[in-house]
């Protein structure tokens, strides 16, 4: 079995550096470790002296770090040179910070990269693809040029984006480099890396990087795809961000959820969660269940969180903030209901729902090749065409004119990324509407069309984009809606609570009890297909976290296909 | 253009109102005196507590216990008129600095040209809570995660200060029959809250919130509801000696620091104050409050509130919320995690 490196950016809280860095030295993985040059150096001394003791362990010649800049890459760099030159039987180099916390005992690191020696597990997705970037800047963080410090020169920095906006530069990559980006913390083969460093066309790469914004995500991830042979799309290492892209920090209260995430490492640690460094730092294989890495048991709190944090709550019978907009002449005159995604995921959905709730239950309606009327019709009550040309010319009035006719038959209507979106906003902003959504089912029949992975990869970052598009619009504070999106992971999980809620929304007269619950489709092997794609260099996002299962994890999700308990 | 002009001239305004205030403490710093000076003890970066108390002996063991536990490095009190053993108590705890004065506390802005003299000289730089001994001061998490977890988190998403609601306990009978001894816990007697409604609105100059509501609106302000006591604070301030407290902690200047709180149904992370006005003591206090007169800008309007106080009144009612802990009040939209999970 060949040995994990570990390259350690230390910066602040020192103690806790030195004593993750003893525990993995006292495992027996070579460190080196790279101290930013702001840290004062008595500071440095001392950490320097604690650790001198132990064998495997060099320290990397100190860069000043800024945030956001080259010299965090120009640290790793030369860190990972010497991690090369001094230990070169090294099968994987792991780039971790100081505020990391290993979760496992390393022996199971040790064997899962063993088991996995080719692989490198690096985060790298294409600049189209990426949800995370914040204030907008994302293919721009390669084609303009940023020699100022966000945090230090913001207002240089702002204006020198905006002058490059406005005289049209332009950088032009450096030959066969296709910019991807990730999160910092990635674990390479040996071999990879080395082709990294030693790439005859390093010079230029460095140049080129060394004027983009944040090259800590984009580096390594774009340089990995063009000398590796084999990518895992994602972090060993769990790190989670808020809204605003600041690091989520763990505190004691959090054991239990790192536990049960089964990740490698975590960061950020509180410096002073002495409760989670006394629990984790123990290679007794007892402390874990040797499991693959499931970091959506905690993407799931976290992505609460964030909702709560960019929706606000409702329900507080508090005077508003500001005076809202309170007219809204033109809209529908009755109340229907808009389903994105469960035609998708279960079969013959249209039918149970008319069924299990009456009303009209629609396909369609605003697909590109014509109306979807229920049972196919052509033209509907009132004389409604099915030409998708008419109904575009003023989809609006499409719209409302439908529910005017059919005024005390509720309608019901299916809608995705697939379809006209012009009609979005009105949907949003009318209160007789009642929207449900679930987010990123429409990768479902793209899985099961098994079509050339070719063809699926770009149809399916077109569909994300849409759609993300159509949620932010959902989650605007002047939508008028009722709204309720679900992740398809969310949904998969506990199907008959949202669809019973669904029920009493369209029928409240009582408590009406579903009879018959909805066929799922089979969703075996999904979690790698989205991990496909993941490779591919797209980021799925919308349906939640699937952890990929399958082939690279022997283990298989006992929760995700559960029988249904009905009524 | 004239707005532009408008915002100048309230900015201006609102700086001169400040130094005055700040000028304000300087010249009243004579008021105090001096007893037990442990400021000396205080390490970098600890957590203050600033207080001014009057006759809060019964109070006080809790308080203290409370807020050591929570991880307030330092407590600085202002003993005002004190004649119930507060000042011989305060004197014996080992991390409280103490002064006196025997002077108005009305005319010292309810204390605060005092405090605000002790938080020129000893807040500056530090993470500072300023309570009245009868506030409890809780945010999400408080139970697993220190003060210094809070006010790390706060220092890293670049936040000056926390925003709190008052909430106002109280038990399930008359006030004067929930028998409470010092160093208890209060709350289980106080079990209960209005969980609304709340009313908010914003004002100027200083744009300071003014939430209103919970159950002294209710029982005692139902005829007169813009005179109901204010129920947003802001009193955990990462101290610069620049800053002032207006009226109470209810609002600051510079004016900024009053947008760090947009009340209970906000998304941003905020705490609450669990108010322990109205433990058994009150029903007495309150025929000595309102011959003292010293709480209110206009006592004078404030006398039935006092009287109906005196009488030994039952708060609770049918829709009394029993609090269960901070989730509870998290659930029901009165204080928020934010963006710390």
């Amino acid at each position: 079995m060949r040995n994990v490196g570990f390259i350690l950016l230390v910066h602040a809280s020192l103690e806790r550096s030195a004593q993750v860095a003893r525990h993995w030295a006292a495992s027996g993985c070579p460190i080196v470790i790279h101290v930013d040059r702001h840290v004062p150096t008595a500071d440095h001394d001392r950490f320097v002296a604690e650790l001198s003791g132990l064998e495997a362990v060099r320290f990397a010649p100190r860069h000043a770090c800024e945030w956001g800049t080259w010299s965090i890459v120009q640290a790793t760099l030369a860190a990972s040179r010497l991690m090369l030159t001094e230990f070169p039987d090294v099968g994987h180099v792991y780039l971790a910070s100081g505020a990391c916390l290993p979760l496992r005992p390393v022996q199971e690191l040790q064997a899962y990269l063993d088991r996995h020696s080719k692989t490198d597990f690096i985060e790298s997705v294409t600049t189209q693809d990426v949800a995370w970037t914040i204030g907008g800047l994302s293919t721009e963080r390669f084609t303009y040029r940023f020699p100022f410090a966000w945090r230090r020169q913001r207002r240089l920095f702002d204006a020198y984006v905006h002058l490059q906006r406005r005289l049209g530069m332009k950088r032009r990559m450096p030959e066969g480099l296709q910019p991807h980006l990730g999160s910092q913390w990635w674990c390479l083969t040996q071999k990879t890396l080395t082709a990294i460093l030693d790439d005859p066309n390093r010079p230029e790469h460095d140049r080129f990087f060394s004027k983009v914004w944040i090259p800590d995500e984009s580096y390594f991830q774009t340089l990995t795809r063009r000398h590796s042979t084999q990518i895992e799309s994602r972090s060993l290492t769990l790190s989670k961000f808020d809204f605003q892209g600041k690091p989520h920090v763990f505190y004691n209260d959090h054991l239990q959820l790192l536990r049960r995430s089964d990740c490698f490492v975590a960061r950020k640690i509180w410096p002073r969660a002495d409760a989670l460094y006394d629990s984790f730092l123990s290679n007794d294989p007892a402390v874990t269940k040797n499991a693959e890495p499931n970091p959506g048991k905690i993407d799931k709190l976290f992505a609460k969180a964030t909702e709560r944090r960019t929706n606000g709550r409702a329900g507080l019978r508090m005077q508003s903030r500001f005076p809202r907009d309170g007219w809204e002449n033109g809209k529908t005159c009755a109340p229907y209901s808009v389903f994105q995604g469960f035609a998708e995921l279960f079969d013959d959905f249209e039918g149970w729902i008319e069924r299990q709730a009456g009303g009209r239950v629609h396909g369609h309606l605003f697909a590109p090749d014509r109306v979807h009327f229920a049972g196919g019709e052509t033209t509907y009550n009132g004389a409604l065409s099915d030409a998708a040309e008419l109904r575009d010319y003023d989809p609006e009035g499409f719209l409302t004119n439908l529910i005017w006719n059919t005024r005390g038959e509720r309608q019901c209507f299916q809608f995705g990324p697939g379809d006209n979106q012009r009609i979005c906003w009105f949907l949003a902003s009318d209160r007789n509407a009642r929207i449900a959504v679930i987010s990123g089912a429409w990768a479902v029949p793209l899985f099961k069309s098994g079509r050339d992975f070719a063809a699926i990869r770009p149809e399916a970052a077109q569909l994300q984009a849409i759609e993300a598009q159509y949620l932010t619009q959902l989650r605007s504070p002047q939508v008028k809606a009722q709204v309720h999106i679900w992740s398809l992971a969310d949904f998969v999980d506990a199907p008959m609570e949202p669809l019973q809620m669904i029920m009493d929304e369209i029928g409240p007269r009582g408590a009406r009890r579903l009879s018959e619950a909805p066929r799922m489709v089979d969703l075996t092997g999904f979690g790698r297909f989205l991990q496909k794609l993941r490779n591919e260099g797209m980021n799925p996002y919308l349906m939640g976290d699937f952890p990929a299962d399958a082939d690279i994890a022997p283990r298989q999700n006992a929760g995700r296909r559960r029988p249904y308990a009905v009524g | 253009m004239t707005g532009v002009l408008h915002r100048a001239w309230v900015a201006y305004r609102m700086r001169w109102k400040r130094r005055r205030l700040l000028f304000r403490a300087f010249r009243k710093r004579g008021e105090l005196e001096q007893l037990h000076d442990r400021s000396g003890a205080i390490e970098p970066g600890a957590i203050l507590c600033f207080s001014t108390v009057r006759n809060e002996r019964v109070r006080l063991p809790f308080f203290l216990d409370h807020h050591r536990k929570l991880g307030v490095g330092h407590f600085l009190f202002v003993a005002n008129n004190c004649d119930d053993g507060t000042t011989e108590y305060l004197a014996d705890q080992p991390d409280v600095s103490l002064w006196q004065t025997k002077t108005s506390y009305k005319a010292s802005r309810f204390g605060l040209d005092w405090l605000t003299w002790l938080q020129i000289r000893h807040g500056h730089g530090h993470w500072c809570l300023t309570l009245d001994a009868d506030e409890i001061f809780i945010y999400p998490h408080w139970n697993t995660r220190p003060l210094r977890a809070l006010t790390d988190h706060l220092d890293q998403t670049g936040k000056a200060g926390l925003g709190a609601l008052m909430m106002d306990m109280y038990p399930k009978g008359p006030l004067a029959d929930a028998v409470y001894t010092a160093g208890a816990d209060p709350f289980e007697a106080l079990a209960w809250f209005d969980a609304g409604p709340f009313f908010k609105q914003r004002q100027q100059p200083l744009d300071n919130l003014w939430v209103q509501g919970g159950v002294r609106r209710r029982v005692f302000f139902q005829d007169d509801p813009r005179r109901a006591p204010t129920l947003n604070k802001i009193p955990l301030m990462k101290w610069d000696r620049r800053f002032v407290y207006v009226n109470s902690t209810h609002s600051a200047l510079p004016p900024r620091l009053n947008r760090l709180y947009d009340g209970p149904a906000a998304t941003e992370l905020s705490g609450v104050l669990l108010h322990t006005k109205f433990l058994d003591i009150v029903v007495e206090r309150s025929r000595e409050e309102k011959e003292r007169g010293e709480h209110f800008a206009n006592g004078a309007l404030f006398t039935d509130y006092y009287d109906d106080l005196a009488a030994n009144p039952t708060l609770w009612n049918s829709h009394s919320a029993r609090y269960e802990g901070w989730q509870q009040l998290e659930a029901m939209g009165l204080m928020s995690r934010g963006d710390w999970t």
